[in-house]
């Protein structure tokens, strides 16, 4: 964190000087490690391993925090006869398992009974065999301590250090953070081991109280942002799930029957979706054409990032607009992305200065190996000048949900642009000529309600997006109060007033919102809320905005006890007001405001109606904080440890070795090696340094940055360096199935050997924001790395991989050839791990999606 | 101390100048990060050219040494000892692999800004002031590029800025951003610094936080940490000390920094010596031979 949030850890050593213990676990000894009280050496990909010895040690020995865990998560729930664990003779697999369909079906994860996951059945002494809570003491029974060494090379004695550092640090009085970032991610098994630290969370009641959460530390500035208001191919505005294409979801009953729960804040769905119609399609959107829903796009299958890539690969895309990403350096495998550009008919790169992605046809590793030659590649580059952060006005929303307002500074030089420039202008030219043409595939441009008012230089103004995206009345009513850019481009009145909040969003088609959770950032009292810089309270309420509603702690009804009164006097937040009957205290409560704690649904009730007054967790439809997830994860109900893609080891818990739910990409080009394999007996991992900006493009190409960190380099451990006879500031490559790379050693304690199961197993460390352009250069570390989607969200494992390392200088030119057919043949089929499948199988290929199965909460 | 927000020393708008009063940096490595923000910040606001793209192997040290075009310099130690508590790893923890203590420590060094300095001293030209909150300025408008500050300095701060950079031959240092201090700002570093190990502020108050930095972290295992602010050598005290864990030599801290111009009175008076010696050997030579 303190490596790449160096701004952020501020708070961190604020935290640190009023008495907080700072646990860091990396595999590598990190600014971060450096200021921590505990560093924590981990074997990459152990995680799960080691974050489940920790739920193992609080279960076992009753360290949970009783009454939170008993009231306020399902830990009492009881499950289906027909569910079963991984543990039952360790394979690995939890019922449900299809090989053919790559797949679980999941029904068996479900709980007991018909009531779906409203109202479900209890036993809240937690004594039950099939209650969630003795599976989940089943399920973590063999991560003992000695098991965590084994797989994580954390010795016994550190491992308690850290679990009493942390039960220490929690309980009614106390509480307990924990950040993560892509060193979680970017795994096969990424989002279970989010889970594992969430049911960590719950066991020890550190969720919707003030110190505690889960924090995802964003890689860029509004990473949350483009989740919220998304840039993913599958998640439309606030969450909601991109309608499917395979028939399933033809109409918009269907599609709303799909996704409308019962019980829970989402049995709202429908006035989040059709108030987001309204904001996309205006008027054209009416009752009588379902809001417009023919017209959004539907999503066939998965169209991540890398399926398109294959697609690209395979000439089934003929161009691509690039934005803000690097993708010949910053993503995995870019050895086999940069020659996917090289298949491309255009591409058009928006960026600050000539990057990678706009040069591969000119100067990349494959011109200078002959693998690529420019007369032959017919791309046609469109590089746009970018204007920079401080010459743009627009939001950021930071990991904390909180919405913060960018005024410009300085007009862009000469003919840099806004992003929002050239959306908008793409966009008018794009609906013109749509107008002009009577093709019915145009229909969705017409229909568009493209009605944003410009500055003098063509920019659109970014607060009228901010207000269509808060929402509206869809009414106009011209002299009404409350209304923001009320005008269209024509000058004829647009919209009523704003609303206030997404409660008031309707179905009728009377409001509009582009993005209900933001709802209440620019209400009717006009104010841009998230330009608001005066705190009022430690909360910072006053500073920015929060979503939903400005409320600075989510699910913060469990800082109360079950009865409503606050857990402890340090650790008050909300709680219920017996006299005025309603929950109140230092944040916007999460919850019915005049809902007592002792209420209790009969069964029959919907939406938030079924939620019990001691049920914080109000997106679920339980009301509860889930321990076990019975829907809506593709690759288990319990976070379970697999081996990551490539690894030095096999599984020493289970018979599967990796995760079965993953997709491999399985292709030549882009191969795994198999567990053990002796050629690549190393651990890599990649990172960040605090000098350089991911890909490079805002810190390579500025004299200042790029001073600091000028050349590519590997850590390595003293004891490595002894073994392959390298000295420090030595060439050395690093090569897989992927590729090689060349870099200096960099030999540092910092890094450690680690003893797994008698097994001596040296990680590497490598820096990923260099490339061919820019004032100092360096081969790309993704260049190792291999194209993998986790099984919900697809992402790559960037974190976990193996290599082998040889010293010397990386021939340049095509003797690299000749060398890495010497240490990396690639001879013979692409999928040389035993659980992977063959190039072609439908399991080669992704499937899942972020907002498909139901789990559409934020991330 | 950290999170003062706009009220820290390091952010609110002063008068120092105008009020004569002596201002100082206080660093301390005990909460710096190594983030650099301090060196990019000096040299952006400075306009101090980058001095080359060159990996130095050392840590993630990559700048070196304080210089012409250097005015901030984070040093990053990895060294053998324990750093207060610290555990870090299995390695320092019975059980483990035993006793192996390991520490990471960064350290931003600047401009001492001496209370005698050996480069205002030495200055011919007048190029090199003493400014009204105590600090150190070169006037490098004055500066004729004698260098004879550069071999006064007892820090190895100032240095001539070489070919083929800006200004290339005048001696350049920490101005200690007296240009912003006149408008009421405060130096660029400490401004940017995140976690305030950088202080900037009164010396006086600066002494006091200081000392009492000192006390808590050796109530809390630090048992090596000291102030680094010689009072008691000829430079008399300096206007930028340190707090360091460990002795002043593992820093490249002189730990009794003398100016040179101490040793005037002996290279004199041993000068003064060899001239009466030589002229009464002329004599005698004479007596005897004549």
């Amino acid at each position: 964190m303190a490596e790449a949030h160096p701004v952020g850890f501020r708070w961190v050593m604020k935290a640190k000087e009023r008495g907080a213990t700072i646990i860091h676990v990396d595999p590598r000894f990190s600014r971060t490690s450096a200021l921590a009280d505990i560093w924590v050496p981990i074997r990459a990909g152990g995680d799960i391993a080691f974050l489940g010895g920790l739920v193992r040690h609080i279960i076992e020995n009753s360290l949970f925090f009783h009454d939170y865990v008993v009231h306020f998560t399902n830990a009492s729930c009881i499950l289906r006869e027909d569910f079963r664990d991984t543990e039952e003779g360790a394979t690995g697999f939890f019922s449900g398992w299809s090989g053919e369909q790559c797949g679980y079906d999941r029904k068996s994860w479900l709980y007991d009974g018909d009531h779906g996951l409203g109202f479900p059945e209890r036993d809240l002494t937690l004594q039950h065999p099939r209650c969630i809570f003795q599976t989940l003491r089943r399920h973590f029974a063999r991560y003992t301590p000695e098991m965590v060494e084994k797989i994580c090379g954390i010795s016994p004695a550190l491992f308690h250090k850290v679990a009493d550092a942390l039960v220490a640090a929690s309980g009614p009085d106390k509480s307990a953070a924990i950040c993560y970032a892509v060193g979680w991610t970017q795994h096969s098994k990424g989002v279970q081991i989010i889970r594992t630290a969430s049911i960590l969370q719950l066991l020890l009641g550190n969720i919707g109280r003030p110190g505690g959460g889960i924090l995802a530390l964003r890689g860029h500035a509004s990473i949350q942002g483009s989740t919220d208001i998304p840039t993913l191919y599958d998640v439309l505005p606030g969450y909601l799930p991109m309608p499917r294409g395979d028939g399933s979801e033809a109409t918009l009953h269907d599609y709303l029957a799909r996704h409308t729960k019962p019980t829970g804040l989402w049995h709202n769905f429908p006035s989040y979706f059709i108030s987001l119609l309204k904001a996309y399609y205006g008027k054209n959107a009416t009752a009588e054409n379902d809001f417009g829903y023919n017209w959004v796009p539907k999503i066939t299958g998965n169209h991540s990032f890398f399926e398109y890539l294959y697609d690209m690969l395979d000439g089934k895309m003929e161009g691509m607009f690039v934005m803000g990403q690097n993708p010949a350096v910053a993503a995995p495998n870019s050895r086999l992305q940069r020659k996917a550009l090289a298949k491309l008919k255009w591409l058009v790169v928006r960026e600050m200065v000539e990057i990678e992605a706009a040069t591969f046809w000119r100067d990349s590793p494959e011109i200078e190996r002959g693998e690529l030659k420019t007369e032959e590649i017919e791309t046609e580059v469109f590089l746009f000048p970018a204007g920079g952060h401080a010459e743009k006005e627009g939001a950021f929303t930071n990991t904390q949900r909180l919405l913060q307002w960018r005024e410009k500074a300085v007009d862009p030089p000469g003919d840099a642009r806004s992003e929002g420039w050239f959306m908008h202008q793409l966009a008018l030219r794009l609906i013109s000529k749509a107008k002009e043409s009577n093709d019915p595939i145009d229909e969705p441009l017409r229909a568009l309600d493209w009605w944003y008012p410009e500055d003098e230089h063509g920019d659109p103004k970014m607060e009228a997006v901010l207000a269509e995206i808060n929402g509206w009345y869809t009414d106009s009513q011209p002299n009404a109060d409350g209304i923001v850019f009320g005008v269209d481009r024509a000058g004829d009145p647009h919209h009523g007033p704003q609303i206030d909040g997404f409660q008031r969003l309707k179905t009728d088609g009377s409001t509009a919102s582009g993005g209900w959770i933001y709802s209440g950032v620019l209400g009717p009292d006009k104010i841009n809320k998230a330009l608001s810089r005066k705190s009022k309270d430690y909360l910072g309420h006053g500073w920015g905005f929060a979503w939903p509603a400005d409320r600075r702690i989510m699910y913060n009804r469990a800082s109360a006890s079950p009865t409503g009164q606050p857990w402890s006097e340090g650790k008050k937040l909300i709680w219920w007001d017996a006299t005025q009957r309603k929950w109140t205290g230092s944040d916007v409560p999460d919850f019915p405001v005049e809902k007592a704690p002792e209420f209790r649904p009969i069964g029959n009730e919907n939406g938030l109606d079924a939620i019990a007054g001691d049920a914080p967790f109000v997106l679920h439809e339980d009301g509860l904080g889930w321990v076990y997830v019975p829907s809506g994860l593709q690759d288990g109900p319990m976070p379970t440890h697999y081996e990551p893609l490539e690894s030095p080891v096999h599984n020493a818990l289970y018979s599967r070795d990796t995760n079965p739910a993953v997709h491999w990409f399985t292709r030549q080009g882009n191969r795994f090696a198999p567990p053990g394999d002796p050629r690549f007996p190393f651990v890599l991992t990649t990172y960040r340094l605090t000098e350089h900006h991911t890909a490079g493009g805002m810190s390579r190409y500025l004299p200042h940055l790029a001073e600091l960190q000028p050349e590519m380099f590997a850590e390595i451990s003293p004891e490595l360096a002894r073994e392959l006879k390298i000295e420090n500031g030595n060439y050395l490559c690093v090569v897989n199935l992927r590729g090689a790379i060349e870099a200096r050693a960099l030999v540092s304690r910092r890094m450690r050997p680690l003893h797994l199961n008698g097994q001596l197993v040296h990680q590497i460390a490598l820096p990923f924001h260099f490339g061919t352009d820019g004032r100092v250069r360096g081969d790309a570390a993704n260049d190792l790395l291999a194209i993998s989607g986790e099984p919900n969200v697809t992402i790559m494992e960037a974190k976990a991989a193996t290599c082998n390392i040889i010293p010397g200088r990386l021939p340049r030119g095509p003797a690299f050839e000749q060398w890495i057919k010497k240490y990396a043949p690639v001879d013979g089929p692409p999928n040389l791990h035993p659980e992977q499948p063959p190039a072609g199988a439908p399991c080669a290929r992704a499937g899942g999606g972020h907002g498909l199965e139901g789990k559409i909460d934020s991330r | 101390m950290i999170g003062e927000g706009l009220h820290s020393t390091n952010q609110r708008k002063h008068s120092y100048v105008h009020d004569h009063v002596e201002v100082g940096f206080f660093t301390d490595p005990s909460v710096c990060i190594g983030c650099k923000a301090c060196e990019v910040a000096c040299k952006e606001w400075n306009q101090v050219p980058d001095d080359g793209y060159t990996w130095s192997g050392n840590s993630y040290d990559n700048t070196g040494h304080l210089g012409a075009s250097t005015w901030r310099h984070v040093m990053f130690l990895e060294q053998d000892r324990q750093k207060g508590n610290q555990i870090v790893g299995s390695h320092s923890l019975a059980g483990g692999d035993g006793e192996d203590p390991f520490r990471w420590v960064f350290l931003s060094d600047v401009c001492k800004h001496c209370e005698e300095a050996g480069c205002l001293e030495a200055c011919p030209t007048g190029s090199i002031v003493r400014t009204e909150v105590g600090s150190v300025l070169v006037q490098n408008d004055v500066c004729n590029g004698c260098g004879y500050c550069v071999v006064s300095c007892p820090f190895g701060v100032i240095d001539r800025r070489p070919t083929p950079l800006p200004d290339a031959g005048g001696a350049f240092k920490c101005t200690f951003c007296y240009d912003r201090q006149k408008s009421g700002l405060v130096p660029a570093c400490a401004k940017v610094c995140p976690t305030e190990s950088i202080v900037f502020g009164r010396l006086d108050d600066l002494r006091a936080r200081g000392a009492e930095r000192v006390q808590q972290l050796q109530q809390s295992g630090y048992n090596d940490a000291q102030l680094y602010d010689p009072t008691e050598t000829s430079v008399r005290g300096i206007h930028a000390f340190f707090l360091i864990l460990g002795e002043p030599e593992a820093y490249g801290l002189p730990p009794k920094p003398q100016i040179p111009t101490i040793y005037l009175k002996s290279a004199w008076t041993s000068a003064f010596a060899t001239a009466i010696a030589s002229i009464i050997a002329t004599l005698l030579a004479f007596a005897f031979f004549s």
